[in-house]
């Protein structure tokens, strides 16, 4: 069953690549954060209840749930338009988040390691890499945001593949969740907006030598 | 002691976000340095005394840092006070301020004595949410855009940071341990994965380089350095530089006591080459003053770095030149705050004969300038010729005939821009109003200078031994 979300997980990666619309972005973190919901319930049984419940809280209620609401809101009060605005067509996206998943999945092979469940490590770094591409291929900042919130799942399913031995990294892997989330939407909900009226990237470009 | 301390710092920060009153202010901001400096000689005498569950530990490189620290938290905040006074139009604004470089300082202090990767980790993740804060204290669209870059770009290191500890902790779990404090990963060394450690190292690197100046997450800390007020900046560009530092030589101790030493060596010099190749490309084009100062501090960390993986006498050259550089490159940002209150403009256009209007600023900029480009006296010089010699002895010839070349460009181009700034007039520039500065706002800059000069040609025998300590971990 974990496999059958983390290869769901993975999927979601690739619909990302081609998706259009901001609504479909935010639908996919959503959804990633069921997922996550459902692996961290399956894998971290050996953990402590209370701390358990800290962590399934944390996906459900702050992953799939707040973060959306969050960003649907951002999206209407700066009144961003809802297409994503790709520098590269989307047929090209396809094909590079594709590679990354394989080449992922090759360089995957080279490890030998009896405790660690590989898929764990496939899905994490393709995830990490998809989201730093988007960061590189998208032009409004939101995108830039939604990419970061991509990395961060693709951090959080790396660290469910040590959670039962050591929680406290989990639990410093949400720390960082609700930090950044917050801090960076934070100033998005709050200064962006307001300074810059159409936050594409272009409006930041004025620091440069 | 530091969870009396690090409580102490955010009653204080609370304290000083919500207070309105101006004496108060200071009031309380001088309590703090008391507490810092009372903390500072506590570990100091403590030394190597576990504290707060083996969580920290103040080993010799963290004391010697404290004590940096400590040493330019006093002007810092002096010069953030002189700085906030000519335009205050917000009591708010300068409470959080204020606040903001509390929690900075605290939150720099923790990193250094930090005695687990994941606590170094959480405290530099605390120094991006503050130093944020101060960047974005002018409140305009070009401090909003530093500050958006520095905490993007910051975010995303720091989640690579998080990986790379991830990754060693699946290496661990292999060898079947699941300590992560420094003692007990150099002692389980030996036993660790070498794919993993790669992979590990090149995350974490890669991570803490934000902090730190490096290639490839530099970009970050020069907006931050420039937008941000000069006092911040003196503090970004100093002891928040040596947090990455610590980041990465504490993992790298770890890395030295292993089989791919050399291999982590390659990958750091072809990032310090490459970083001081592009101070260099910079310091020819830029044309902002506090920029340039920016882009000087990632030659300084390039120099640092090469040190470091040239090993030998490197090892030494590398902690003493993280320090003394600390004290050199704080005073020059001191000292621009006042430039850019005789001249209103960063721009190197726009400056010019500084000697007529501020003698002993300028006095301070020709000496900070002496002291920052490692000409004798300066006690850069010694460091920096002692890295030479270790790059030489370790047979790197071609990185040091490289690192040599780059560094006269440097010299030429730091210099070129100096000296028009003090003595060349500017073109059209009314000097009806210039402010008059008193000279002794300049006092801290000179003692933060006559540090560097004495501690590099003189060193005391107990600051030696400290540096001599902090190396011990690593192969002779």
């Amino acid at each position: 069953m974990i496999n059958v979300f983390l290869i769901t997980f993975a999927m979601t990666l690739i619909y990302l690549s081609i998706a259009n619309r901001m609504l479909s972005y935010i639908r996919i973190i959503a959804f990633q954060g069921l997922l996550l919901f459902g692996v961290s319930f399956m894998e971290l049984g050996e953990m402590n209840t209370v701390n358990l419940i800290f962590i399934l809280l944390e996906t459900i209620v702050f992953k799939a749930i707040a973060i959306p609401l969050l960003l649907n809101y951002i999206i209407k009060r700066n009144k961003i338009t809802r297409e994503v605005e790709p520098f590269l067509p989307n047929f090209i996206s396809l094909i590079i988040v594709t590679f990354i998943i394989i080449i992922t999945f090759l360089f995957s092979n080279i490890i030998v390691d009896p405790n660690l469940n590989k898929i764990y490590f496939v899905v994490a770094l393709s995830a990490l890499f998809t989201g730093l591409y988007i960061i590189i291929t998208r032009k409004k900042i939101i995108t830039h945001v939604m990419g970061f919130l991509i990395i961060e799942n693709g951090v959080f399913i790396l660290s469910l593949a040590v959670g039962n031995e050591m929680p406290m990294l989990v639990n410093t892997g949400i720390l960082l969740d609700l930090f950044v989330s917050v801090l960076v939407l934070g100033i998005f909900v709050n200064k962006i907006g307001d300074v810059l009226k159409d936050a594409d990237v272009e409006k930041l470009q004025n620091l440069k030598d | 002691m530091i969870a009396a301390y690090l409580i102490f710092a955010f009653v204080i920060s609370t304290l000083l976000f919500f207070n309105k009153n101006r004496l108060l202010n200071y009031l309380l901001a001088g309590a703090f340095l008391i507490a810092q400096w009372c903390f500072t000689i506590y570990e100091y005498t403590h030394k190597n005394a576990v504290e707060f569950y083996g969580f920290f530990r103040p080993d010799a490189l963290a004391v010697l840092l404290l004590i940096t620290l400590s040493i330019i938290a006093i002007p810092a905040y002096y010069h953030s006070y002189v700085y906030i006074k000519k335009d205050e139009k917000n009591a708010g604004h300068r409470g959080i301020y204020f606040s903001a470089m509390t929690i900075l300082i605290a939150a720099i202090a923790a990193a250094y004595l930090s005695n687990h990767i994941a606590v170094t980790w959480i405290f530099v993740e605390l120094t991006t949410l503050s130093a944020s804060a101060l960047i974005y204290h002018r409140r305009n669209a070009n401090s909003l855009e530093g500050t958006w870059k520095y905490i993007f770009v910051c975010s995303i290191s720091i989640t690579f940071v998080f990986i790379g500890i991830l990754f060693l902790s699946i290496a661990l779990q292999q060898a079947g341990h699941n300590n992560l404090s420094f003692p007990a990963l150099l002692q389980h060394a030996k036993s660790l994965n070498i794919f993993w450690l790669r992979l590990a190292f090149i995350f974490i690197f890669t991570g803490y380089t934000a902090k730190l100046g490096l290639v490839p997450m530099y970009t970050a800390g020069i907006d931050a350095k420039d937008k941000a007020p000069s006092p911040a900046g003196a503090l970004l560009s100093s002891v928040l530089m040596n947090v990455g530092f610590v980041g990465i030589f504490r993992f790298y101790e770890v890395i030295a006591a292993t089989s791919i030493h050399h291999w982590a060596n390659h990958i750091i010099i072809i990032a310090a080459l490459l970083s001081v190749f592009i101070a260099t490309v910079y310091m020819l084009k830029v044309k902002n003053i506090k920029r340039m100062l920016a882009y000087s501090s990632i030659e300084h960390t390039g120099i640092v770095m090469l040190g470091l993986a040239a090993g030998g006498i490197g090892y030494y050259a590398a902690i003493l030149h993280i320090i003394l550089h600390a004290f050199t490159k704080s005073s020059m940002f001191f000292q621009i705050g006042q430039v850019y209150r005789v001249f209103k403009s960063k721009s190197i256009y726009d400056v010019g004969n500084y000697f007529k209007y501020n003698p002993t600023g300028a006095i301070v900029m020709l000496l900070a300038f002496i002291c920052s480009t490692a000409m004798p006296p300066s006690g850069l010089f010694v460091s920096e010729f002692m890295i030479f010699r270790s790059l030489f002895e370790a047979h790197y010839l071609f990185v040091l005939i490289m690192l040599l070349f780059l560094l006269t460009i440097i010299i030429w181009a730091f210099g070129k821009n100096v000296f028009k700034l003090l003595y060349t007039p500017a073109v059209g520039f009314n000097d009806k109003n210039v402010p008059k500065i008193n000279p002794y706002e300049s006092l801290s800059q000179f003692i933060l200078l006559g540090l560097v000069i004495y501690l590099g040609i003189n060193p005391p025998a107990e600051f030696v031994a400290l540096i001599k300590e902090a190396i011990q971990n690593l192969p002779q």
